[in-house]
């Protein structure tokens, strides 16, 4: 790692380990088991709602508000828009609770995907929150989904996701207790099995200046193989399942090109999407798509912990120079043999399987920390060590200890109840049984999710606490601009009127117009920072002049 | 292949904490998949399936995603 990337990445993280800006994105699955045909957009609405209803509850005044879409319209300017917007439509944008009535989200969704649903849900629906962890919870497309707040650590990440499905199980209660409508139940998978797959993404800050030609080289033999750490496991083989049998990876055989900009049609093992949501000329905002969502908290914390570490390498120009020959039916072979015995070929000619692939990264990773000293148990940064170690535990045990590697990679967890099932039952691979088993794996609910089953009997390894967990729901991560966002949102809710990614919107009394913090540096906004600024202030008007005053925006470094 | 040299002597079962260097963990796996207990568990997860498998596997149709 150079000195130069190591000042871009921002001023305190030590580079070259596993410490990164990061954060993952699960877009769940969701069914009313007693509608099966309920609109899905209008079911996704319905579990938002429920959300600012429990929490409207809790934080007495509504911590939740609404997204501020500024920076996802690149064909605007951001500061102008704002402006204009705010000077012509102060009342339209004050609404507390933010809404988007029916008429917008047909505009949005189309007409008739609303109508289908034969119901008359013309009231106003909540389509978008920020919560007061930094997180945001929205719909998207046909699904609830949660995205992360930022942050520096992938033990952070399985906590700040983690806290995401708990999320998701208190709207599931919450709609569960209304006689009115049909109960909800959310699912944390990828696919329902019948040619549809929705997306569980992670997304990394990296340097601009690391060419994006590095990053496809170096992480397609990556992304080939580690599903055999972090997949979630499926039941049924091709997109539709039209073939029997079990897989590694929940989203593998939807995937179709090797590199590209979507993430709905012809799915990228490399995406390249390309919205920092910080400063643009120092960041990009590596948007990774290929992952399943993981329940199991340890392949969880090895999805972020390596690939930050395998983009280290590439920073460092020292990813392994390896190269995979088609790597989409690579990337399919591995999936579909769960004894890990499938060797890829690689275009020096070397026929390799999917662990002499992560070995070959881990070796590289472990050099490049030993080398930075970000890897070291004592003096190191407190996070890489234990990352290398748990990823060779990992490997070693796929290899040799099965079982061991059972209470803590999701895909062969699943697979041991699988295959119970049919050792006692003498089930087949196409038995509806077994996709039960499969979906139900992923209930967010504890006493009918399998994974909880799994976990309440200490089957499953943890990372975290619980109760680190059960506190991410509320309180966002410290070292981020997260901790700015998720503090405003539940400090001053009834005064802002807005948030993304990089800023937050005040309409304060006083001011003559709305006030556009901007938060474009993703590691300021931190509670080292601005930590006194909240505790100083109980009122958004002395919040702001101080923050205004004393510096120009972003938060005073 | 090369990498099998940076396999670690044991496996470790570490929990990991923010901001503090994790110290060689001496537990040896706090979780067990051990086939101890697989009937136990069959039996309970058979106590918690949906009834009717293959018709809630059915009914179980997304929209698509990203």
């Amino acid at each position: 790692m150079t000195a130069g990337s190591e000042s871009v990445l921002g001023g305190g993280l030590p580079a070259g380990g596993a410490m990164r800006v990061m954060g993952s994105e699960t877009e769940y699955g969701i069914h009313a088991p007693a509608a099966p045909g309920a609109n899905a957009t209008m079911m996704s609405a319905r579990v938002v709602q429920a959300y600012a209803q429990v929490t409207r509850l809790r934080a007495a005044g509504g911590a939740e508000t609404r997204w501020d879409y500024t920076d996802e319209e690149p064909l605007h300017d951001a500061r102008g828009w704002t402006l204009e917007r705010g000077q012509a439509h102060p009342s339209q944008l004050t609404d507390q609770p933010p809404v988007l009535d029916a008429e917008a989200v047909a505009l949005a969704y189309g007409r008739e995907e609303l109508e289908l649903d034969g119901e008359d849900e013309s009231g106003s629906l909540l389509m978008n929150m920020v919560l007061g962890n930094g997180a945001r919870l929205y719909v998207d497309h046909a699904h609830p989904e949660y995205s992360s707040p930022e942050v520096t650590n992938p033990a952070a990440v399985v906590a700040w996701d983690a806290a995401g499905d708990l999320v998701g199980l208190a709207s599931v209660r919450r709609l569960a207790s209304d006689t009115e409508l049909p109960a909800v139940n959310l699912y944390k998978n990828n696919t329902d099995n019948k040619s549809v797959s929705y997306g569980s993404h992670e997304n990394y800050l990296m340097p601009r200046s690391v060419p994006f030609g590095d990053i496809v080289r170096g992480l397609t033999p990556f992304f080939v193989s580690r599903q055999i750490i972090c997949g979630s496991g499926r039941v049924g083989l091709g997109q539709d399942s039209s073939r029997s049998g079990y897989q590694i990876s929940q989203r593998a055989d939807f995937f179709e090109a090797e590199v590209g900009l979507e993430t709905t049609i012809r799915r990228p093992i490399i995406n390249t999407r390309d919205e920092p949501h910080a400063t643009a000329d120092k960041y990009r905002r590596l948007h990774v798509i290929i992952g399943d969502a993981n329940l199991s908290q340890v392949s969880n914390y090895l999805k972020f912990g390596t690939t930050a570490m395998v983009l280290s390498l590439i920073e460092a120009g020292l990813a392994p120079r390896i190269e995979v020959h088609e790597p989409v039916a690579a990337l399919q072979a591995i999936s579909h043999d769960t004894t890990l015995t499938t060797k890829v070929r690689l275009l020096d000619g070397r026929r390799v399987t999917a662990l002499d692939l992560q070995w070959m990264y881990h070796e590289a990773a472990a050099k490049l920390a030993q080398d930075t000293g970000v890897s070291d148990a004592v003096d190191g940064d407190g996070h890489t060590h234990a990352v290398l170690e748990r990823w060779a535990t990992t490997l070693t045990q796929l290899d040799s200890d099965r079982s061991a590697a059972a209470t803590s990679v999701e895909w062969l967890a699943k697979l041991s109840i699988l295959e119970g099932y049919r050792q006692r039952d003498g089930l087949q691979w196409n038995d509806a049984r077994l996709g039960l088993v499969d979906l139900q794996w992923a209930d967010l609910r504890p006493e009918k999710g399998l994974y909880y089953r799994l976990l309440s009997r200490n089957r499953m390894q943890r990372i975290v606490d619980d109760a680190d967990i059960a506190a991410a729901v509320t309180e966002p991560p410290s070292d981020t601009r997260a901790y700015f966002r998720g503090r405003c949102v539940s400090s001053f809710s009834k005064d802002v009127v807005g948030a993304s990614w990089d800023s937050v919107i005040f309409d304060v009394p006083g001011y003559g117009r709305l006030q556009r913090v901007p938060t474009r540096e993703p590691l300021r906004g931190t509670k080292a920072l601005t930590g006194g600024l909240f505790a100083r202030h109980r009122e958004a008007g002395p919040f702001l002049a101080e923050l205004l005053g004393s510096a120009p925006p972003p938060p005073p470094a | 292949m090369a990498g099998q040299e940076q396999q670690q002597p044991q496996p470790r079962d570490t929990e990991v904490e923010e901001e503090v260097p994790v110290p060689p963990a001496p537990a040896e796996g706090q979780a067990s998949a051990s086939t101890q207990g697989v009937d136990d568990l069959l039996d309970e997860i058979d106590g918690v399936l949906e009834s009717n498998a293959e018709e809630f596997v059915r009914a179980f149709v997304q929209k698509g995603g990203q």
